[in-house]
């Protein structure tokens, strides 16, 4: 069993039609963590100690957010600053996130196309995921394919139901080990996982 | 008829005191004067509403004194009075037998028989409890020292009218007839030890009843839930009180004040004390009419320079009496100021003690007429004298002399901040600078909390902030901010100004308890005003709206641009005051600004700040789009 964490933010939950979807399922599905930074730290005053020793508790790590501005909330940013610190996750006697997996979950509003070189933003999401993967690298974790809902903006109801019910297919089979996390890195959206084999 | 007769004059003394009460408030002369003025003017003199029985109204308004002894004895701890002692009887009973033998050995002096004399020396020396406690606490001058001593010679006075009841039928000599007043009273036709039991008995029995019987009562009348019945047991006991000590030939007032003070301790002291207020406020009022209207005008046109020459005579005399013994209890000179001019007139026990002499025929008729003049124009002198005091004598002692009798601490340390008040708001502000490592430098008015904080070891300096010398003291010169967190208002106004006079670079923030404050504050153009509540408010709608289930960054942005809004519509009520600012404490205003600010809260816009993160614009466009594809 892989324990798997989601840090969730969203300024404007409540506002949101993907997010809010996504989350009727993966609050609840067991063994996965969820951790809404917004609702836990309303001023951005964040609790490092708490969030350190929930990374410590977990084997893989998502980042869950709108993708705003090529980029996450504000509070991701501050929580990257606070609670990645010096000598804990990174720097020569930072070891304590060695061997976890790192991951976003995020909805874009442009189309998949859109995210590729000849497309209308002229790279692929993983360049602009680049301060996360590398993040990752430098805290001793794999960075694991983002999983990423494209098109948002263009989606029904019942297309992002659809994409939560991957979501959810996605993190049941991380926590119960059924794939093997070797090929994740080198893959473009984590939802490709459903069509590897299981396995056994 | 009877009855018809009794609602008219009712209606004619409630109407007067409606009519100039807020009219002297208004100008600044006190309640006191007021009520006397509305006797003066209905009574036989001027108006005529109401004639001779001014008298006879006064006997029962008398009653209102009572009530205040009561309500002074249930505001009192026993413990006060113990630590008063010495002051009660030495001040009390030197002031009382210096003053009569001054004015007795004058009246001798000027061809008076001895006894007439003596009798004289002795009415003349109490002085009104009604009026100067009345007006001391109009004032709110109970608590300095010129009016704790006050008090304490106020109440011996009221001890002392009983040894003088007793002592009028020996000056009288055999010449006296039985006093028919005084005939009901139980004492008269007992040998003297059986008098000393029976004054005895009626205190214990008011100690004991106080003790045992009122607490079992007043949880019977509880459980009845019959709110009136309230009223009626505390009626009932001050008037039992009132009738016991008449029984025993005692002061009634002293009855009632013993029977307050033994009841100050009891769970039902507030119920007590609500009740019998109203009742106390009336009946008091009543008595300032009854005297203003008995002030007979007639009587001191036929002689004008006599009567005033002895009433100016007198309360003079009793005043160079007060002013020595002020110095010898070590009043400073402004206190000793005050409690001689409360002090010297002449009280409402000499109306009795007068009407008493004529019976025992140690005065003349022409005598007492003359006297009780003097006594009802020396009674509507004292709030006169008062505010003689208080607008011309008191401006030249500084203030903090007259709110305490302590001297500013010496100051000896500088820091860039100062902090005004050190109170539950002021502390807070203190406590977090001083985590912080930030110093200030605090005042405080509360000689109790300064001790208090000291002993903690946190140093505060006790003085008013509001005094030049005391924010120079405190470095005010060097410092950068001034905190003021005061508790009143008034006082939070003279700190800022004299800090804006004198030290201009200060940086103000500034303590408001609410809009009105604020307004005030805005108008003398502080920049930096804490309204007290309003984050704890906002606080308490951020938990509310999250515990509903709004999102918790939602709500405290909404708080923040709620509390934005709320100061800006504060700023535009406050240029929109200006016009009419003399209104602005009444009520209907206050409801009016209340309701302009509820109406700014619905502008919709606010609910909808965050638009960057939610593009529905966009969504719009990029959907345009793909229909114009379509």
């Amino acid at each position: 069993m892989a324990r798997v964490l989601i840090n969730f933010a969203h300024p404007a939950l409540e506002k949101s039609r993907v997010h809010s979807q996504l989350l009727r399922v993966v609050k609840h599905i067991p063994g996965v963590t969820f951790n809404d930074l917004y609702e836990q730290y309303p001023d951005l005053d964040i609790n490092v100690a708490r969030e350190q020793q929930l990374l410590e508790q977990h084997d893989i790590i998502f980042m869950q957010h709108p993708f705003y501005w090529y980029s996450a909330p504000a509070i991701v940013k501050q929580w990257m600053d606070l609670v990645l610190e010096h000598g804990w996750a990174y720097g020569h006697k930072g070891k304590a996130l060695t061997g976890k997996y790192f991951s976003n979950i995020i909805s874009a509003g442009g189309s998949e196309h859109s995210y590729s070189l000849e497309g209308h933003h002229g790279h692929t999401i993983h360049d602009f995921l680049l301060p996360f993967i590398q993040t990752a690298k430098l805290c001793n974790m794999q960075y694991a394919a983002p999983f990423v809902l494209y098109g948002v903006h263009r989606q029904d109801l019942s297309d992002i139901q659809e994409d939560a019910a991957q979501l959810k297919q996605v993190l049941e089979r991380l926590r119960d080990d059924k794939f093997d996390l070797t090929p994740l890195p080198g893959l473009a959206n984590l939802n490709q996982l459903l069509q590897l084999p299981a396995q056994t | 008829m009877d009855q018809h007769s009794l609602l008219f004059q009712s209606m004619v003394y409630l109407a007067a005191a409606i009519v100039f009460v807020p009219l002297a408030k208004k100008m600044g002369l006190g309640a006191v004067l007021g009520y006397l003025i509305a006797g003066i003017i209905i009574g036989p003199s001027l108006l005529g509403f109401i004639g001779r029985e001014g008298e006879d109204i006064m006997h029962f308004a008398e009653f209102g004194v009572v009530m205040m002894l009561f309500l002074i004895g249930i505001e009192l701890e026993p413990a006060l009075l113990w630590r008063l002692r010495s002051s009660i009887l030495g001040l009390g009973g030197l002031q009382v037998v210096l003053s009569a033998a001054a004015i007795a050995g004058i009246a001798f002096l000027i061809g008076q028989p001895l006894n007439t004399s003596l009798a004289l020396g002795m009415i003349l020396s109490l002085s009104s409890t009604a009026i100067v406690l009345q007006t001391l606490n109009e004032k709110g001058w109970m608590g300095t020292s010129a009016g704790q001593s006050a008090f304490s010679v106020l109440l011996f006075q009221d001890i002392a009218v009983i040894p003088m009841l007793a002592i009028f039928p020996l000056l009288a000599g055999n010449a006296a007839p039985e006093a028919t007043a005084h005939a009901t009273s139980l004492r008269d036709n007992l040998p003297g030890w059986g008098q000393t039991l029976v004054v005895l008995g009626a205190v214990a029995t008011i100690i004991i009843a106080g003790r045992y019987l009122v607490r079992p009562l007043m949880r019977i009348i509880a459980r009845t839930r019959v709110r009136e019945l309230f009223t009626a047991t505390a009626l009932l006991m001050v008037v039992a009180i009132a009738v016991l000590m008449n029984l025993v030939g005692l002061s009634s007032a002293l009855g009632a004040f013993l029977g307050g003070v033994v009841l100050a301790n009891s769970e039902y002291r507030h119920e007590l004390e609500s009740d019998i207020e109203p009742f106390k406020g009336l009946l008091l009022g009543l008595f300032f009419i009854a005297v203003g209207a008995s002030i007979d005008f007639k009587l001191i046109m036929e002689q004008p320079w006599l009567i005033m020459g002895l009433v100016v005579g007198i309360m003079a005399l009793k005043a160079i009496v007060l002013l020595m013994l002020g110095k010898i209890f070590k009043l400073s000179t402004d206190q000793n100021l005050l409690f001689a001019f409360a002090l010297a007139d002449i009280g409402e026990f000499a109306f009795v003690l007068l009407s008493f002499t004529h019976q025992t025929r140690l005065m003349s008729e022409e005598m007492t007429a003359m006297m009780t003049a003097v006594v009802a124009i020396s009674m509507a002198m004292t709030p006169l004298i008062m505010l003689l005091y208080e607008k011309v004598i008191q401006p030249h002692y500084t203030r903090s002399e007259v709110k305490a009798e302590r001297e500013a601490d010496e100051i000896n340390e500088k820091n860039a901040v100062i902090i005004a008040g050190f109170g539950r708001f002021g502390s807070m502000t203190g406590r977090f600078l001083r985590a912080n490592g930030i110093n200030a430098t605090i005042l405080d008015l509360d000689s109790d909390r300064v001790d208090a904080l000291h002993n903690l070891g946190i140093k505060v300096y006790y003085g008013d902030a509001s005094r030049y010398d005391l924010l120079a003291a405190a470095g005010a010169a060097d410092a950068k901010m001034l905190i003021i967190a005061t508790d009143h208002a008034e006082q939070t106004l003279e700190i800022v100004k004299i800090a804006q006079r004198y030290f201009p670079h200060l940086q103000l923030l500034v303590r408001a308890e609410n809009n009105e404050d604020t307004f005030e504050l805005m108008d003398l153009g502080v920049l930096h005003i804490y309204r007290e509540t309003v984050d704890t408010s906002l606080r308490v709608g951020v938990d509310a709206l999250r515990m509903l289930g709004t999102r918790a960054y939602h709500s405290e942005r909404a708080a923040r641009t709620f509390f934005r809004q709320d100061e800006r519509s504060l700023k535009g009520l406050s240029a929109l005051r200006d016009d009419k600012k003399q209104y602005i404490s009444s009520m209907k205003e206050r409801i009016d600004e209340m309701e302009k600010l509820i109406t700014s809260d619905k502008i919709k816009t606010w609910v909808d700040e965050g638009q960057g993160w939610d593009p529905e614009t966009l969504r719009d466009e990029i959907r345009g789009e793909k229909s114009d594809e379509a």
